[in-house]
Order: C-alpha cells, then structure tokens, then sequence
C-alpha cells in the first residue's frame, strides 16, 4: 500500500480502473466495416456506423466469443443471457446519437484476477464486470482553425469494457493491474492491448482518505488515460490534488477529469451537475444475447494456458524462481521464447540468458522480440555449448555479441574464432607451471598469507590461455600447485 | 383506361399473363393515373420514368419466361422505405433532398419479383399521426366526401400514417402500395378509405432499410384493394433477412391459398371490454354485422375478455415515443439531411432539428426523451413495459379460446383535415383499436365492410395469433365476401 505523508498526517489512496480493449475481430461489433488501425480517415465506415436512416445493428458472433473467452481468463462468471441498451447523447463523432452498450445486464459478471507487485507478492483485485460496447468515432480539432472534422474509422468499433473493484490502493497496483489484464487479454487474443493506437485506455476512478479510515472519500474519475506511465503519474498528481484540497479545508468534488499529457497534470472536465443524462434503455432493435451453455463451455476448454498458469508450470518444469517467471510470463512471445530455448537445456541457465542478455540486447536496440536478431534455435544451441563445457559463460558472452552483429550459429563462431574451452589438464598445468614461475616473488607472497592473489594467478592463467582456460579446472590445479 | 384501372392486382396479373396487355401498357396507365390524382396530394415523389424503364425490363422477362409473382404491377411505395437512387423524405423537411444509395429488403423483394415504382407516397411525417395531416409536403386529401353536404363540402383525411398509400390505392391511382404499422398505420387508413390494410406478425418482413420511427413496433404492411392481393403482397415482402436481428427465420406460407378457405369451426373472439363509450352507434353496428357475417359463414363466436385494454394507448404513447426520441437522435445536420448551420455545435443541433422536425415529431421526442430521463425511467417506460408484458399475457389467454378476434379498426369514420388537431389526444384515440397489436406483436388487418350513414366506409379488423397470418387472411377473406363492399369513391382517376 503506497502511503502519502500530507501536511497534517499520512494519506491511503483507493483506486479502481475501467479499461476499454478493443476487441481483436476483422470487423465491427455491429458492422460489417473492417477495423484495420491506420486506414485514411472514413475509408472503413458502413452505412450502419454512419447510422444511415433505416440501417439497423447485427451482432459480430467473434466478438461475443472474444468477450467470454476474456470472461474465462478474468476467472468471471458467463452471463447466459445479456442485454443490450442505448446510451443516449448528442456528439458528431457518435452518429446515431446514440451508443450501443450493455447497461444492466453484462455478458460477464463478477471475477478477479491475481496481480503481481514489485516486491514479488501478488494481490487480488476484484473484475465487477465486463460489458460489449461501440466504440465512438473520433474528433480532430487540429484540421481546420474553425471547423471540427469527424473520422468515423472507429465508430462502431468493439470494445470490451472491464470494470475492476475499488481495490487498488497505489500506483504500482495500477499498473501491475493493467500489465496483467494486458497480458491475459493477449494471451487470449481478444486484443492485441497495443495502447500507443488506442487499443487499450483506462478510466481512473480514485480517492483518498486518512489512513486506516473506513469511509470513502469522494471519487473523481480521469479519463482516456492511455499508457501505464501516464495511469501512474495521473494517479500520483490527482492523489496529491485531492489531499491538499482537503488539507486546505477544502471538499472534492465528484467530477470527470482528463490526464493532461503535456502538463502533466489532471483538469476537471465536468461536473457531476453537468453529467449526461444517458436515458439508458433495451436497444430495441437487438434481441437480448442467449448463449447455449454448451457452446460456452466449449470455449472455456479451448482457452490457452494463462499467465498465472504458466508462471506456475515453468516453476515447476525449469525450477525457475517467481521473479524470472513473472518476468517472462509478462509476455506470451517471450514465455514461448524461452520455452524454445529451455528444450533440452537447464531452465535456469536458459532463463537467465533470456531475461539477462537477450532482453538487455533487445532493450538497446529498441526491438521486441518477435524481432529479436538471435533466434531461440541460435540461443539454445549457445546454452547447449556453455553446458556441455565447449565455451565457458564467459567466452560465451563474447560468441552472443558476435551472433547479434553476424547472425551466424553459435557453433560456427567458437569454431572459426576458436575459442573452444581448454579442458586439456595437461596445457593448463603448463600454462600455470608457466605463470608460477614468472611470478616467484608473489608466490612467496601468497604462501606468505596473501591469499588475496589467487585471483591474480587464476587472470594471469586465463589471459595466457585466451580466457579458454575450463575455469573450475584451473582453480583445481591451482590450488593443488599452490599449497 | 378506367378499365385497367379498376383491375385489382389478381385481376391485372392474369391480364399480364394472358397478355391482354403489357405491362408497359400498365404504367403507361397509372403513369396518367397518378397525375390525374394529383389533387389528393398523394405523391411526395413521382417516378414516371423509371415506371416506364421497368414495365420495359419487366416485358422482356415476361417474354424470357422469367415472370416474377408480381410481374408488371405498379405499386406505389411509402416515403418510409428507403429507395436506391429516389428521394425519401420520410415526409419531413429534414430528409428533404435525401436520395438513398440503398435499397430497403422489402422494396428490393418486391422490385426482385417484378413491381413497377410509380413514386413514393406521403404519410405522417416520420409515420407519427392518424390523419397524414403532419407531412411537411401538405395534407393528403381522401378521396371520398361522404353523403351528407356537410360531409362534402369539406377535405376529408385519409388517415395515417399510411395516408398517401390508402389515398392513392382507393383512387386507383396505384394498383395498391406499401405501407408501415407502428400503431395501426395500415389499418386506421385503410378503414377511413374502403381499402384493405394489413400488418403482419413482429418480425415477418425486415425493417431493414425503412425509415425506423419505433423498432420494436415498426412493421412493414400493405394498402390494397382486396384481401387476397394483400396476401400476395405479402408472400413477397415476408421472410428473414440477416441485417434485421429482429426478422424471424421461419419460411413464409403461402398466404394466397389461405384466401377463399373455409371458415367453418373458426372461432372468432369478440372482446368485450372494446364496446367503448363514445363510439357512434354505426361503428357498432358495422361490428354486429361483421360477428354475423362470420356466424353465417361457419365460425363460431366467443366472447372474450383482455382486461388491460384501456391501458394499450397510454402504454403505446410512452413505448413508440421513446423508441423514437432514440432512433430519431440521427438527424443531427451532421451526415446527411438538413444542416442550418448555427453559432456553434449545440445551436446547429437545434437550429437543425428545430427547422427540419415538424410539431407532432418535436412532441414526440419530447415526451420520449422525458420519460426515458432519470427519475421518471422506472415510473414511465419500465411501467409501460411491464403492462406490455400483461397485454401479452391478455392475448395468449384470449388465443386459447378463440383463433381470430374481430374488432373495429377506427373509432369512426374519415373525419376533416384540420379537425382533431388542436389536442394531440383526441388525435391520439384514433389508434385506440390498433395499437395493442403492435405492442402485442400480432398480425391484423382491416376489411371494408360497409358505409356508414354518412357515406363514409368503416372498416372491421381481424386479429390473429403470432405467426398465423393464414388464419388472418382465411378470417378477412371470409369477411371480405360476406361484406361484399363494393362502393367507390366519388374521387376516381
């Protein structure tokens, strides 16, 4: 829990999150139109979006099923029977004047997921819901110094809704929620969770209280907030905002606020008072959506293994520690990454060159790793050389450089650089027998009780040697020479 | 040409058949016809070109053997019904110039099967009213005056919605015209008109493509001269369409051969609680006849009781207009239809829909909007609702009794444009006979059955169950002989 110092005492924060993910699907939630990202303005509007006279709505069947399977993954109840309402308002960019929602009766109900925090605990945060819903088009402002365009590319778009529980009490929660939701959603394939093009944005429901007080305080809600950074820093500024008001003497108002990306700070929106009156209703031209059981079940056992279960299992399977395998699970690419590189090899070696180096080398230049330069065929092989004692870890540092300018198999460039470990007894004996007798002075030295220059002995070796000295050999022999 | 015009479309299609004429021969007729009618201000739009393009093509495919179940037959279709390439305004200055660049199914089911478009009908501005008095292009006058010089001396209306549909099919200025039921607006126009107006079942034809005043209402339905050329209209336009999630996937009967079927050992329910204060004797009357009618042909009559009657026209007036304040939010000046532009966004909404929505539509919207609004949701709307349910359940109660229910279809006769418009409500209670099968979903139509003492026709409306159109028109077609309503308007092309 993230406390904050204020001037007249310590301050806890309570924060829930509405996130909206665009449903991965061809086409819209009730539209034919595709739902490629990037398209020229208006290029992927039906009649339907444009909300035409006469057109009417028609349910996209793959979003209903992304919407369950994300039901599954958020350990949430299916609704069998879900209804579809009208959100009533007036804005260019909402053609029909209206928005098709679900209002009182959500295709998914109450679940949860487990969220993993920095210090390697996890918690659980409460799914209230999750409902079907349009997505808007969108307004540019910047076009024209006195005229709004409109872009109805994204009108009618599918979104999931998911609601989570006031349960979240910091800005690392935050965003360990929205990593984790990001993660099964892509795990799921019910959204890419892309939030640069906007395919996944949260709303930030928070307020403050005094620590250990019972009592809410009034919430305000940011809006459209559409990074992990920026969900952190807008939770960091409102929290701030909200105490000193009420240190000040002051009261919150209940208000809808926007994440201010260039100031970097949150600005009030609207009020309460001046909230729309939505005169939410059955959308009339949609039957309620019936699910049959058994098709519902039927997608439940064709879910893919989840995060949670997969950290799990590769704890299990390659003995890694919690933190690697959250590391890795984070990511389903990475996860299967690694998975590749582990075959046949030992987990944990495989693990650490995988979120150590790899990751550090993809981090510099600025690649994910569907992209990585080394394949996980390239990696494991490197693992299998460091295993079966062709190249030390060291060495082996040098050979991944190497594969990450060349591309070139592991195997080839030990080969042709030659740099395969030593493991001859004889050649290291002579080489220390070699460096002993350079160094006479502080072999008296050492026998004298220096032992700090056995470390010298063992560089000196293995700069003779090229560095392809078998390390534990040399630290054999030379403790045998030098006692 | 009164010839041809006075052919019914059976009689028109066995004509084109046995090739006693063409079909361009068809149009070129009621291309006249219309413009001869052009008094009663039938037409929003009139097609004659394209008419005569399409009694062209529909010859050659006659000629090609590839004759359509409506080959050749001139229709004329309600400004409701979006039309690729012609103006439909929904008779509102705010679709003013809008000409669709889509088809709506059922026009498309009917052009598939060989219709010929005289043009676009008017109707109440967004199908709201009972009189065709709210079009922004004018009132539609009926075509018949009535008997008594008081009568005659004055415009009457056709009814509405379906106005310019009932108007023009009793001039025989169309062989017979689509029309749209939300609360009777087939039916009531029909009555007022010596027609015959039908709406089928919730969800037999696709809504796809038709202006949309209130969905969960909204059907599409006919005007025509008889009750068998309805059901031809019908076998056409009905069956499911993937772009309406409200149609139903069921196969379409043939409803022809239900026409003409015995009705012997049909049990006609006769409500009882629709005997109301303060409808003239002669409505009544026409009723009793009607119930006798049917006993002389076979059917037996039950009495019947659906208890929440009185509360089917509060219910639909807080329902159709908040389905409407939703669907009506489109017309924004944004996209398509009128823009007046204003100081900014908020003022070009209002100054918009302010210059382009009519009085009645405003109403409406308003009424919609307040009881859809927080704090009168529960007290309005989700009432409305749970009394919708009840009526449901008045219905399938009733329908364990009886097969059909017969029932007036007006309160009264066609009444004078400008009369009933100072209250909304007495305008209102034109649709007290018809709305409950909108809201129930049911199919029913209304027959001619006879003139009242003012020379006006009064119509009777059967109503069946969920899907069992057949029985409808088997009831209406049993009716339709028994009355054997022939008379005319004095208005004729």
């Amino acid at each position: 829990m993230t406390i904050i110092k204020g001037r007249t005492g310590e301050w806890e924060m309570v924060i829930g999150l509405e996130v909206h993910a665009q449903i991965t699907s061809h086409s819209k939630l009730f539209s034919g139109a595709s739902t490629t990202f990037g398209a020229d303005p208006n290029h992927q509007v039906s009649l339907v979006d444009a909300a035409f006279p006469g057109m009417l709505p028609v349910i996209n069947k793959q979003c209903v099923v992304q919407a369950v399977k994300t039901g599954f993954g958020l350990n949430a109840h299916i609704n069998l029977e879900s209804v579809f309402d009208r959100k009533n308002y007036f804005y260019p960019d909402l053609p029909a004047g209206y928005q098709i929602s679900q209002y009182q009766k959500p295709i998914v109900g109450k679940g949860y997921l487990d969220i993993d925090l920095p210090d390697g605990t996890s918690k659980r945060i409460g799914i209230t819901r999750l409902h079907l819903e349009q997505d808007a088009g969108k307004s540019l402002h910047d076009q024209s110094p006195k005229d709004t365009y409109v872009d109805l590319n994204r009108a009618g778009v599918a979104l999931m809704e998911i609601v989570s529980e006031p349960e979240m009490t910091g800005p690392e929660e935050a965003a360990a929620y929205v990593k984790k939701l990001r993660a099964i959603l892509q795990y799921i394939g019910s959204c890419d969770g892309n939030m640069e093009e906007g395919s996944m944005r949260a709303d930030v429901n928070l307020s403050v209280r005094r620590k250990g007080e019972k009592k809410l305080g009034t919430r305000c809600e940011i809006k459209n907030v559409n990074s992990i950074r920026f969900i952190m820093a807008a939770i960091e500024y409102e929290a701030q905002r909200q105490i000193e008001i009420v240190e000040a003497g002051g009261t919150i108002a209940q208000e809808t606020r926007l994440w201010d990306t260039t100031k970097h700070e949150t600005r009030a929106l609207r009020s309460k008072e001046e909230a729309h009156d939505y005169r939410y209703f059955p959308d009339p031209d949609l039957l309620p959506l019936r699910l049959d059981a058994a098709w519902v079940e039927d997608l439940r056992r064709a879910l893919p293994e989840l995060p949670d279960a997969k950290k799990e299992r590769l704890m299990q399977q390659y003995g890694l520690k919690a933190y690697d395998a959250t590391t890795l699970v984070a990511d389903q690419a990475a996860a299967d990454f690694f998975e590749a590189v582990a075959k046949g090899r030992d987990g944990k070696l495989a693990a650490n060159w995988v979120t150590v180096e790899l990751f550090g080398a993809l981090n510099k230049l600025g690649r994910e790793i569907s992209h990585s330069p080394i394949s996980a065929t390239q990696l494991s092989e490197l693992v299998g050389l460091i295993e079966d004692n062709t190249i030390s870890g060291r060495i082996a540092k040098d050979v991944f450089e190497v594969m990450l300018e060349t591309g070139q198999n592991p195997a080839a460039i030990v080969q042709e650089k030659g740099w395969q470990q030593m493991t001859d007894m004889g050649a290291i004996d002579a080489a220390i027998d070699a460096i002993l007798a350079q160094h006479a002075d502080k072999v008296a030295e050492y026998k004298s009780g220096k032992d700090k220059l056995f470390g010298f002995f063992v560089g000196q070796v293995m700069k003779a040697t090229g560095g392809k000295a078998n390390p534990a050999a040399l630290n054999d022999l030379l403790k045998k020479k030098l006692s | 040409m009164s010839t041809l015009t006075d052919l019914n479309m059976q009689q028109l299609l066995v004509g084109l058949q046995k090739k006693d004429f063409s079909a361009l021969e068809v149009a070129k007729t009621y291309n006249a016809a219309v413009e001869k009618a052009a008094p009663l201000n039938a037409f929003i739009t009139t097609t004659p070109e394209q008419a005569l393009k399409q009694a062209a093509e529909s010859d050659a495919r006659r000629a090609a053997g590839k004759a359509g179940a409506l080959e050749g037959v001139p229709l004329g279709i309600k400004d409701m019904f979006c039309t690729k390439g012609v103006r439909t305004t929904a008779s509102s200055k705010m679709l003013e110039n809008f000409v669709p660049t889509y088809e709506s199914t059922v026009t498309q089911k009917l052009f598939d099967a060989g219709i010929v478009s005289l043009g676009k009908l008017s109707c109440d501005e967004f199908a709201m009213g009972a009189s065709n008095i709210t079009s922004a292009y004018g009132p539609v006058i009926n075509p018949w005056t009535g008997a008594d010089p008081v009568h005659a001396a004055r415009q009457l209306v056709p009814g509405g919605s379906s106005g310019g549909s009932s108007a023009a099919v009793a001039a025989h200025a169309v062989v017979a015209a689509t029309g749209t039921d939300t609360g009777g607006s087939c039916r009531q126009p029909a009555a007022l008109t010596g027609t015959v107006g039908m709406k089928p079942t919730y969800g037999r034809c696709s809504r796809w493509g038709i202006v949309a005043f209130a969905s969960s209402l909204d059907q599409a339905g006919t005007l025509t001269r008889t009750v068998w050329d309805s059901a031809k209209m019908l076998e056409v336009m009905a069956g499911f369409d993937d772009k309406d999630s409200t149609s139903a996937d069921r196969p379409v009967p043939s409803f022809t051969g239900a026409c003409g079927q015995s009705v012997k050992g049909l049990r006609v329910g006769i409500p009882r609680e629709y005997r109301l204060d303060g409808i003239p004797d002669y409505v009544n009357k026409a009723w009793d006849d009607g119930i006798a009618m049917l006993k002389n042909a076979g059917a037996e009559i039950v009495d019947i009781s659906l208890p929440n009657t009185a509360a089917a026209l509060p219910v639909y007036y807080i329902i159709a207009p908040a389905e409407a304040s939703s669907n009506l939010a489109r017309y924004d000046g944004v996209r398509f239809g009128l823009r007046v532009p204003g100081k900014n966004l908020i003022d070009t909404y209002e100054q918009s829909r302010g210059a382009g929505f009519g009085p009645e539509v405003r109403r409406r919207i308003l009424i919609g909007t307040y009881v859809l609004s927080a704090g009168y949701y529960d007290a309005y709307y989700l009432k409305a609702q749970q009394v919708r349910a009840k009526l449901m359940a008045d219905f399938k109660a009733a329908y364990e009794k009886c097969d059909v229910i017969l029932a007036p279809t007006a309160p009264d006769t066609a009444f004078g444009i400008g009369e009933k418009t100072a209250d909304p409500v007495q305008m209102y209670l034109e649709d007290v006979f018809t709305v409950t099968a909108n809201l129930v979903g049911i199919p029913a139509m209304s027959v001619p059955v006879g003139l009242a003492p003012n020379g006006l026709p009064l119509g009777l409306q059967i109503m069946a169950r969920n899907w069992e159109e057949e029985t409808m028109f088997r009831a209406a077609s049993a009716l339709e002989s028994a009355a054997g309503f022939s008379a005319k308007p004095p208005f004729r092309v």
